[in-house]
């Protein structure tokens, strides 16, 4: 090895230890900071007995934990109803076909107004609004219908990610396909999809992370789950630690998945050759 | 045997073109061309960039719609709107200058794909054909890596088999040496003459001035959307008549490029 290049990794080495060691006392600097000074505020003994009651947060906890299943299902079965409709509403505003117009128009309705209304109104407004039509018991359940706004509104979303994705597509790859005589139909399916879904998997993670989280709307039509749940947690116990053990549950699932999105990222960047400038 | 002293029939060009017209928005880049291909006959297309050489072999694979005149393919007018052009480009090749191959395939998928979409061949079965096609090119070694563990010649290889694995009738090759690094020009071009060698029909647009006048039966220089020269390759070459001809020639041969 030359004598320039073990300099270079011992100047690497010294500037790696540097680094560590600046973060790791900023680190123990700030949390110490919050340790100390927090409990110093006046209200700290109060919020600590209303937030952080330990017996509270054990006796809770359980119950929160099976509402929270509820979240989870609503999560399981509406994300493939949001995959496939949002396909549809991309596809949709990729025709270009004239005959096909009013589907290109339903499509940029459809993401402008779902897009441009708030979740939470939109959960009243179809929560509410569609069982008042008078519909039979099984159809009249808030959880039907919580969960078809919870679809219609992130289709929107995912929806443009999809259709971002098919454009990011280069036209080469349209004109390589094309030329070997494969219909448009073709091109999309073997060629253009395949590709775009690579490119969308890091903005359809943190999409899917925001929807763990709305989720918890649809407890403002009735269903039992894990706001609600804490909800009541609170009113029995008059405390709100059910509320911080609820936030607890939720990081458990969100935490892991945000990671997930974040290393498809940086998977998705090394392959494709972008660096970071230091 | 016939004992007429000439053919029956007129020779009928494979392809050709008829008052071709094309623009992109007030810009003119094809302005009436005629061409005729027999089959068998390997067409250079010289010219500056934006002489229009790649959008005239777009239009002849219907890639770009033309705006006026005829592309006819064995005697049928193929830029008659209307026409379905999926199964006239099963019969046209095309390889482009930047290979345009599927990223998210293997090299033999690559192959393989157009016969099975398009023809409906079996999966094994293209499979099979795509590892032969790739044998002839000297590629299948590399059948089951993806494009981008390739070389650039061995990409442009791997596009030009990807066309004949559908078996054209005319194939349209886009400055395909253009993207490559000079020493990888070698093992494309080689693939090109054993096409010339089997008697592929080929149109093809260039920047190769020494290949072009190998290879050619004629080349035509293209110069602001118009065919201004066509001829042999000893003539185009060494004694053009067009001013312009000659301007392009002298500033490709101070490039050292011919």
């Amino acid at each position: 090895m030359s004598d320039r290049s073990t300099r270079r990794e011992r100047y690497e080495r010294a500037r790696r230890r540097r680094s560590v060691a600046i973060a790791t006392i900023s680190t123990i600097a700030v949390v110490g900071a919050l340790v100390i000074l927090v409990p110093l505020t006046p209200g700290w003994e109060r919020v600590r007995q209303a937030f952080f009651d330990g017996d509270v947060f054990v006796e809770t906890f359980p119950g929160l934990l099976s509402a929270f299943w509820l979240d989870v299902q609503i999560l399981l079965w509406s994300t493939p109803f949001i995959l496939i409709v949002s396909l549809l509403i991309a596809l949709a505003r990729n025709t270009r076909s004239p005959a096909l117009f009013p589907l290109r128009a339903f499509a940029v309705i459809y993401t402008d107004v779902l897009r441009g209304i708030p979740v939470i109104l939109l959960v009243f407004l179809i929560g509410f609004g569609v069982p008042a039509l008078g519909l039979s018991r099984t159809w009249a359940n808030p959880l039907i219908w919580g969960s078809v706004t919870l679809v219609l509104s992130y289709s929107a979303y995912t929806a443009e990610i999809i259709r971002a994705g098919i454009d990011a597509v280069h036209e080469s790859q349209r004109a390589g396909a094309r030329s070997l005589g494969m219909t448009s139909s073709q091109t999309m399916r073997s060629v253009v999809l395949p590709q775009a879904y690579r490119k969308i998997v890091p903005p359809m993670m943190n999409t899917f992370v925001s929807l763990q989280k709305d989720v918890a709307l649809v407890s403002l039509i009735g269903p039992v789950e894990i706001l609600r749940q804490a909800g009541i947690d609170k009113a029995t116990y008059a405390n709100f630690t059910p509320y911080v053990a609820a936030s607890l549950i939720f990081l458990a699932l969100t935490i892991p998945c945000t990671r997930l999105a974040d290393w498809a990222l940086a998977r998705q960047r090394a392959r494709t050759g972008a660096t970071t400038i230091a | 045997m016939s004992d007429e002293p000439f053919p029956l029939r007129p020779v009928e060009s494979k392809l050709s073109l008829r008052g071709v017209r094309k623009s992109f928005g007030s810009t003119v880049v094809l302005d009436s061309i005629d061409l005729d291909v027999a089959e068998g006959d390997v067409i250079t297309l010289i010219g500056a960039s934006g002489s229009g050489k790649s959008t005239l072999l777009r239009c002849v694979n219907l890639l770009e719609p033309t705006d006026d005149g005829q592309v006819i393919l064995d005697g049928v007018d193929i830029a008659e709107p209307g026409l379905d052009p999926d199964p006239i480009r099963r019969r046209i090749g095309m390889v482009f200058q930047s290979f345009n191959l599927f990223p998210h395939m293997s090299v033999v998928d690559n192959v393989a794909i157009g016969p099975r979409k398009v023809r409906g061949v079996d999966k094994s079965e293209a499979r099979r054909a795509g590892l032969e096609m790739l044998t002839r090119l000297g590629l299948a070694d590399r059948a089951d890596a993806y494009p981008d563990q390739l070389s650039g010649g061995q990409q442009q290889r791997v596009a030009i088999a990807r066309s004949l694995a559908m078996n054209p009738e005319v194939l349209l090759l886009d400055e395909i040496t253009s993207a490559l690094d000079p020493e990888l020009v070698g093992e494309v071009l080689d693939v090109v003459r054993g096409l010339k060698a089997a008697g592929m029909t080929m149109l093809f647009a260039t920047h190769e001035m020494a290949f072009a006048r190998e290879i050619s039966d004629r080349v035509c220089f293209l110069h602001q959307g118009r065919i201004l020269e066509e001829g042999a390759p000893s003539q185009i070459f060494e004694s053009p008549t067009e001013a312009r001809t000659q301007a392009f020639l002298q500033r490709v041969i101070d490039a050292g490029r011919l």
